[in-house]
């Protein structure tokens, strides 16, 4: 049942859609293929979008994280986009909303 | 004069961390005659894959292990039970920690205990080094009136 794994490299700025439903394992998953993908294109942006992402667990804040830190070891920026309700006040509890941007109501796209 | 509506479930699967989603959805599934709001069935969600993916990643080093979920109701008061006989936890109150993490890599929030006391009512963790660990958690579902 895995889902394929969507992403758009435009300049330095690479977008994910993250997983229907974001847990452990799917976790893994993605982080195998973001690590490679920041690797290979060596991006300073990276947006992860949570538009079709409807479970998250604590996995979801450790695939941010871990992202975020290797960006900022390099001097770029993560953003969220799209962020549920629910998934922002896990980012909050987890301190994600310090070293993320995140952007996107739950109901409104603007 | 309404009676007590009792149910119990047991599911036992592989410590194979695909099987986090078959949790969620078998205790979401149990969950239904207790007419839950949306919200209250993602919390239920959330901490059961929480104590699952304890359970896999933290309790065993292999997936032929096994883990045992116990779910039970009484009226609308919900026990969800995750039970693995792995590692075991030596120091249960630093493991309950908000940030603490065995595995300091990069991809560990440590946040895993901390949501299932976010998510619901109550949060029980006996556990024996070398023999285990059960997690307990009890959750009152409001339900949504007039479903």
């Amino acid at each position: 049942m895995e889902q394929d794994f969507r992403y758009q490299v435009t300049g330095d700025c690479l977008v994910v859609q993250m997983p229907v439903e974001l847990d452990q394992h799917m976790a893994d998953a993605v982080i195998r293929e973001l690590d490679f993908l920041l690797d290979s294109y060596g991006v300073h942006r990276l947006v992860f979008d949570f538009e079709d992402t409807t479970f998250m667990d604590s996995s979801g804040l450790g695939v941010v994280i871990g992202r975020s830190k290797k960006l900022a070891y390099i001097g770029g920026i993560t953003y969220a986009i799209h962020v549920s309700d629910r998934i922002r006040r896990m980012f909050h509890a987890g301190g994600i909303d310090k070293i993320v941007e995140i952007m996107g109501e739950a109901n409104a796209d603007e | 004069m309404s009676e007590t509506v009792e149910n119990h479930m047991e599911l036992r699967f592989e410590a194979k961390s695909v099987n986090e989603s078959l949790a969620r959805m078998a205790v979401a599934a149990f969950l239904t005659d207790m007419n839950p709001t949306l919200s209250e069935v993602d919390d239920v969600k959330t901490a059961v894959s929480e104590a699952v993916t304890n359970a896999i990643v933290h309790g065993y080093s292999s997936e032929k292990e096994q883990v045992v979920i116990r779910c039970s109701r009484r009226d609308q008061l919900c026990v969800v039970q995750v039970e693995d006989e792995g590692v075991g936890i030596s120091d249960v109150k630093q493991a309950r920690l908000p940030f603490f993490t065995t595995k300091p890599e990069q991809n560990r929030s440590g946040m895993g205990f901390s949501f299932m006391e976010t998510f619901m009512d109550q949060v029980e963790v006996e556990s024996t080094p070398g023999r285990g660990t059960k997690v307990t958690m009890t959750k009152y579902i409001a339900g949504g009136n007039g479903r």
